[in-house]
């Protein structure tokens, strides 16, 4: 019968069974930036709206914008932003079926870590 | 040596059609947002912080202005599909289809007061 044994099945390797990994690490990284990132883009939304509603409340949203937590935010936001294009366009290399050998992928793990780094300093260089 | 071939492996798992869909929506967004993302660093960044009527008079210009609208409108639709892949790998049943409906109401809604906000400042 098909149905024999369900549920009590060995099951295949899963992540806790792995030592993390620069290529594994790299990864998930990108969906947390990627997701964490909708903090930032609510804060920038609300500036917006709080710019073309009065000067007093673009005051209040641009306070806490430009406070420390809030360039605390914007810093970390700006560092996983550029990770998470690199990450991108790492993902956008692989589907096009390069780089896909593990010492390549490795070598573009790590350019996607410095590389956001670099950016994120050159960003603040620029704009500050 | 495989005794089925690619054709019968695929018959019966239905239309291959649209089975790319989201892969490919979220490919065309990120391409998009490679462009996007560092004019509205660029654009956006200089502002943050800048005295309110300054602020008005910049997004008021053409391009700050239509930069800021794309940016918002396609990064809460690769937000809005990015999430959703998320949500459906770590939720289940009920509570993903609730999730996901949830996700992308706050990512219609996000979307729609950001660039409801750039067209008050610009027009």
């Amino acid at each position: 019968m098909a149905d024999v044994n369900r549920g009590n099945r060995p099951l295949s390797p899963h992540l806790s069974i792995y030592r993390p990994q620069l290529t594994s690490v790299s990864s998930i990284l990108t969906r947390i930036t990627g997701n964490a990132l909708l903090v930032s883009a609510l804060l920038v939304v609300w500036w917006f709206l709080a710019a073309a509603t009065s000067p007093e409340y673009f005051a209040i949203a641009d306070g806490i914008l430009t406070s420390f937590l809030g360039k605390l935010v914007m810093l970390l936001s700006l560092w996983g932003l550029w990770y998470h294009s690199l990450a991108g366009v790492r993902h956008l290399i692989w589907d096009a079926g390069h780089g896909l050998k593990l010492e390549t992928a490795t070598k573009l793990g790590w350019a996607v870590i410095v590389g956001s780094f670099v950016l994120t300093i050159l960003t603040v260089l620029v704009i500050a | 040596m495989r005794h089925l071939t690619d054709r019968k492996r695929a018959v019966g798992l239905g239309s291959a059609k649209s089975g790319t869909a989201h892969f490919w929506a979220m490919k065309v967004s990120a391409v998009a947002l490679l462009i996007l993302i560092p004019l509205f660093v660029f654009t956006f960044g200089p502002m943050l912080g800048e005295e309110h009527d300054e602020v008005i008079a910049y997004f008021g210009r053409p391009f700050p202005a239509i930069v800021a609208a794309l940016t918002i409108a396609v990064t809460f639709k690769h937000f809005k599909d990015g999430a959703q892949v998320m949500i459906e790998d770590y939720v289940h049943g009920l509570a993903q289809k609730i999730a996901i409906i949830v996700m992308i109401c706050i990512s219609y809604a996000a979307a729609a007061t950001g660039l409801f906000a750039i067209a008050r400042i610009a027009l």
